[in-house]
C-alpha cells in the first residue's frame, strides 16, 4: 500500500484538498452575499479564456492559460455588470446571458481551432483530470525526504498549495472589513470601509480560486466547493468563524472521501475501473450537504421571513 | 457557405436537416416564451439547475436500457431518465429553499454542481462498460445534430411542437402568476399549480433541447430570449411573444448556419445567434437601449444649454460656452455675433418671466409636490392651472420690459 499510494494517490489527494479548500473560503462570503452563483459563472467562462490563450500563444502552457481564464473571468464580471445597468435587467438573468454566450464563443473558437495536436478539449475543462496527477519518481514515504524524487512532483501542486496559501491569507488579512461589508453593506461603508472595491476584490479572488483549481481539477469541483462545503457549514453554526472553519473541514473531507470512493469504490464494488474523482467529489459534497439540510443544528430558518 | 445556408433555411439541405432546423426553430419559440415567466419571476436561474441535473439521468438511463438488454441510445428512453432526474433537481432546489435557511441561488448552484458531479460518474462508468457501447453521450454535454437519426430528429420536431403548444393553451395563467402571484391568487388561479406547469415547461424544453443544444448551453435558450424581448417593451404580453420570436429565429437561423458548414456546432451557434440579437437590442432597443440613453442625454443637454443661455441673454451677461452660442444660433435667437435678435430677446424675457414665477411658486407652494417638479427646465404653464399663474402674476406684478 505504502510505495503506490505515495507514488499514485498522495499527490492528487493533496491537490484536490487544497483545490477545495482554495473554492471553498471564498464560497463562505459568496453565499451569505447572495453571489453563490458567480462561481458557477467564472467557471464557464474560463473556456473562452484558455481557448484565447492558447490561440495566442498556440501552446498549452500554464502561465497564458491561467491569465487568459482569469482576464475571462475579469471580462465576465464586467459584461454582467454592464448588463445589469445598462439594460436593467435583474442580476440573475444577466449572469445568465453573459456565461452561457461567453461558454459558447468557448466551444466555438475550440471546434475552428486544430487543436488534435494538444490536450485541449471541453471535456477536460469540466472533468479535470485529478487521477493523472501523479508523482513517478516517488518509490515510498522516503521520497518525501529525497529531493530528487520531491523535484518530480506535479507543478500543479505547488501552484494550489500557493492559491490555497494566497487565498487564505487574503481571509485573515481582510476579515474584518469582509465580515462587516458582507452582514451589513451600509454600516460598512458608514465606517470607511470600501466595500464596492472589497466586493469586486472578493469575486476576483474567487476567479483566482476557480482558475487555479479549474487548471488541476476541472470545473465541476470548483462549482462544487464554492457552494457545498460553506453551505453546508451555514447550517452548522451562527457563528461566522466557526463556519469557515466547519467549510474547511467539510472541503477537505469531501475531497478525501470523494478521491477514495472514486479510486477504490467500484473495486470495494466489485467493478473493475476507477470512476471520475472530480464527480465523485462533487457528489460526497452533495451527500454532506443533505446530511447537513437533514440534521445540522442550525438548518431551519427561525424568525427570517422566506427567501432572505 | 452562402449557398448551403439558404438550403438549410428553406429546408433543402436534407431531410434530416430540416427537420433538425425546424426542431430548432420550435424549440426556440418554446423556450423563449416559457423562458419569459421564469424571467419575470426573477427565477431566471432554476433552469441552469434543471438543465445540469438532467446528466445523471441520461447516464442512469442508459445503463439501465443496456442491463436490460436494449440498445441504450434510444432517444426517447435518455430522454425520460434525463426529465426524471430534472425532475428530482427540481424538487432538490425547492425542498432546500423551504426547509433550510439557505438561500435560492445557494441551492440551485449546489443542486446543478452535484447533480453534474453525479452525472459525470455515471459517465465514466459507461465508458468502461463494454467496448462495444461508446455511448457518444458526451454529446448531451454541448449538443450534436451531426449524424442524428432521422427517428431522434422527429422526436425533437414534435417535442418543440408541443412545448409551443403548450405555452399557447397556459401563457393566461402564466402571465397572471408570473407578473403578480398575489392578484393571481386572488383572481382563482392556483398559484402553485401553474408554477409546477411552469416547471414543468421549462423541464421539458430542456429535455428536448439536450439533444440539440446540449444540457450546459440550454438555459441560454431560456434566459437570453426574454432578456431581450424585455429591452423592447414594458408589456408582459408583449415580451412572451417577442421573446418567442426572438427564440424561434435563434434556433432556426442557428441550426441552419450550423448544418451550412462543418466546425459549427449548432448549440453554440443558436445561443451566439441569441446573444447577437441581445447585443443589438442593448444597443438600440429604444426605451432601454444604450443610443436611446445618449439621445435621451443630449437632448436634455441641450434643453439646459438653451434655458441658461437664455437667462444669460436675459440678464445681458455675456455667453462664452460654444455648445450655448450653437444651440441659441441654430433657433436664430442670436446673430453669428451672440448679439440677441428680436426672437431671442422675447425667448429670454420669457424665459425669465417663467424662472421668477417659479421663484414665487416655490415660496407659496412650498409643501406640496409642485415644489419638486421645480428643474430649472419644466415651463410653469405645465405644471399649473391658469389661475395659479394668474395669483402669481398679482404677486410678482407687470412683466420688466426685456432690455
Amino acid at each position: 500500500m505504502g510505495a503506490e499510494f505515495v507514488q499514485l494517490s498522495l499527490t492528487p489527494l493533496l491537490i484536490g484538498i487544497l483545490a477545495a479548500v482554495a473554492c471553498a473560503l471564498p464560497g463562505n462570503f459568496l453565499i451569505l452575499r447572495r453571489q453563490a452563483l458567480i462561481g458557477d459563472a467564472i467557471s464557464h467562462v474560463v473556456l473562452p479564456g484558455i481557448v484565447v490563450a492558447f490561440l495566442v500563444t498556440g501552446t498549452v502552457s500554464t502561465w497564458p492559460m491561467m491569465l487568459g481564464a482569469a482576464g475571462a473571468a475579469v471580462v465576465a464580471v464586467i459584461l454582467i455588470e454592464t448588463i445589469k445597468r445598462v439594460g436593467r435587467i435583474e442580476p440573475g438573468a444577466a449572469m445568465g446571458v453573459t456565461f452561457t454566450s461567453l461558454f459558447a464563443a468557448g466551444v466555438l473558437l475550440l471546434e475552428q481551432t486544430d487543436t488534435s495536436g494538444v490536450h485541449l478539449d471541453v471535456e477536460h475543462a469540466l472533468y479535470g483530470n485529478l487521477e493523472s496527477l501523479i508523482w513517478i519518481s516517488a518509490e515510498g514515504w522516503n521520497s518525501l525526504l529525497d529531493p530528487v524524487a520531491l523535484a518530480d512532483l506535479p507543478p500543479e501542486l505547488f501552484r494550489m498549495a500557493a492559491v490555497a496559501f494566497l487565498i487564505a491569507l487574503i481571509v485573515v488579512i481582510f476579515w474584518r472589513p469582509l465580515k462587516l461589508s458582507t452582514f451589513d453593506e451600509g454600516f460598512a461603508g458608514a465606517v470607511g470601509i470600501p466595500t464596492a472595491a472589497l466586493g469586486f476584490g472578493l469575486v476576483v479572488a474567487a476567479a483566482v480560486a476557480a482558475v487555479a483549481a479549474f487548471d488541476a481539477v476541472g470545473s465541476i469541483i470548483v462549482i462544487a466547493m464554492f457552494i457545498c462545503p460553506p453551505a453546508a457549514a451555514r447550517l452548522m453554526t451562527n457563528r461566522l468563524e466557526i463556519q469557515v472553519l466547519w467549510s474547511v473541514f467539510f472541503a477537505a473531507l469531501s475531497a478525501m472521501l470523494g478521491y477514495i470512493l472514486a479510486g477504490y469504490g467500484p473495486l470495494w464494488l466489485g467493478g473493475q475501473n476507477a470512476v471520475s474523482a472530480a464527480g465523485m467529489i462533487a457528489t460526497v459534497s452533495g451527500v454532506i450537504l443533505a446530511l447537513a439540510c437533514l440534521l445540522a443544528p442550525h438548518r431551519s430558518r427561525i424568525g427570517a421571513p422566506k427567501g432572505i | 457557405m452562402f449557398r448551403a445556408l439558404l438550403d438549410a433555411l428553406t429546408f433543402q439541405a436534407g431531410y434530416n436537416a430540416a427537420l433538425v432546423v425546424l426542431g430548432a426553430g420550435l424549440l426556440g419559440i418554446a423556450a423563449g416564451s416559457g423562458g419569459t415567466f421564469l424571467f419575470l419571476r426573477k427565477r431566471a436561474l432554476i433552469s441552469d439547475a434543471v438543465a445540469h441535473s438532467t446528466l445523471p439521468g441520461v447516464g442512469l438511463a442508459f445503463i439501465v436500457m443496456v442491463m436490460l438488454g436494449g440498445e441504450g441510445r434510444s432517444l426517447p428512453g435518455l430522454l425520460l431518465g434525463s426529465a426524471l432526474s430534472a425532475g428530482i433537481g427540481l424538487l432538490a432546489v425547492e425542498w432546500i429553499t423551504s426547509r433550510t435557511r439557505l438561500a435560492e441561488d445557494t441551492a440551485i448552484g449546489a443542486v446543478l454542481s452535484v447533480f453534474f458531479g453525479f452525472g459525470v460518474v455515471f459517465l465514466t462508468i459507461i465508458q468502461t462498460m463494454s467496448s462495444g457501447y461508446q455511448a457518444g453521450l458526451e454529446g448531451f454535454l454541448l449538443g450534436s445534430t451531426a449524424g442524428m437519426l432521422f427517428n431522434d430528429a422527429v422526436v425533437i420536431a414534435i417535442g418543440g411542437g408541443l412545448a409551443v403548444a403548450f405555452v399557447v393553451l397556459l401563457r393566461r395563467p402564466m402571465t397572471l402568476v408570473s407578473f403578480n402571484p398575489e392578484f393571481a391568487a386572488a383572481s382563482g388561479v392556483d398559484v402553485r399549480r401553474t408554477d409546477l406547469a411552469m416547471m414543468g415547461l421549462v423541464m421539458a424544453v430542456t429535455v428536448i433541447g439536450l439533444k440539440l443544444v446540449g444540457l450546459i448551453l440550454v438555459v441560454a435558450l431560456l434566459i437570453i430570449p426574454p432578456v431581450t424581448a424585455r429591452l423592447w417593451t414594458e408589456r408582459t404580453e408583449r415580451v412572451i411573444l417577442a421573446a418567442g420570436i426572438i427564440g424561434g429565429f435563434s434556433g432556426y437561423v442557428g441550426a441552419a448556419l450550423s448544418a451550412s458548414a462543418p466546425h459549427l456546432p449548432t448549440g453554440p451557434i443558436i445561443v451566439l445567434v441569441g446573444f447577437a440579437l441581445f447585443v443589438l437590442s442593448l444597443l438600440f432597443a429604444p426605451a432601454r437601449g444604450v443610443l436611446a440613453a445618449l439621445i435621451r442625454h443630449r437632448q436634455f443637454q441641450l434643453r439646459v444649454h438653451r434655458r441658461q443661455g437664455l437667462l444669460a441673454l436675459a440678464h445681458n451677461e455675456a455667453i462664452f460656452d460654444k455648445l450655448t452660442l450653437a444651440v441659441l444660433r441654430r433657433e436664430g435667437l442670436i446673430r453669428q455675433d451672440a448679439v440677441a435678435t428680436d426672437k431671442g430677446r422675447a425667448a429670454a424675457a420669457k424665459t425669465l418671466r417663467d424662472e421668477s414665477r417659479w421663484a414665487v411658486a416655490r415660496q407659496l407652494y412650498e409643501d406640496e409636490a409642485v415644489f419638486a417638479r421645480y428643474d430649472g427646465l419644466t415651463p410653469i404653464e405645465s405644471v399649473m392651472t391658469r389661475d395659479e399663474i394668474a395669483e402669481i402674476d398679482r404677486r410678482l406684478g407687470p412683466p420688466a420690459a426685456a432690455s
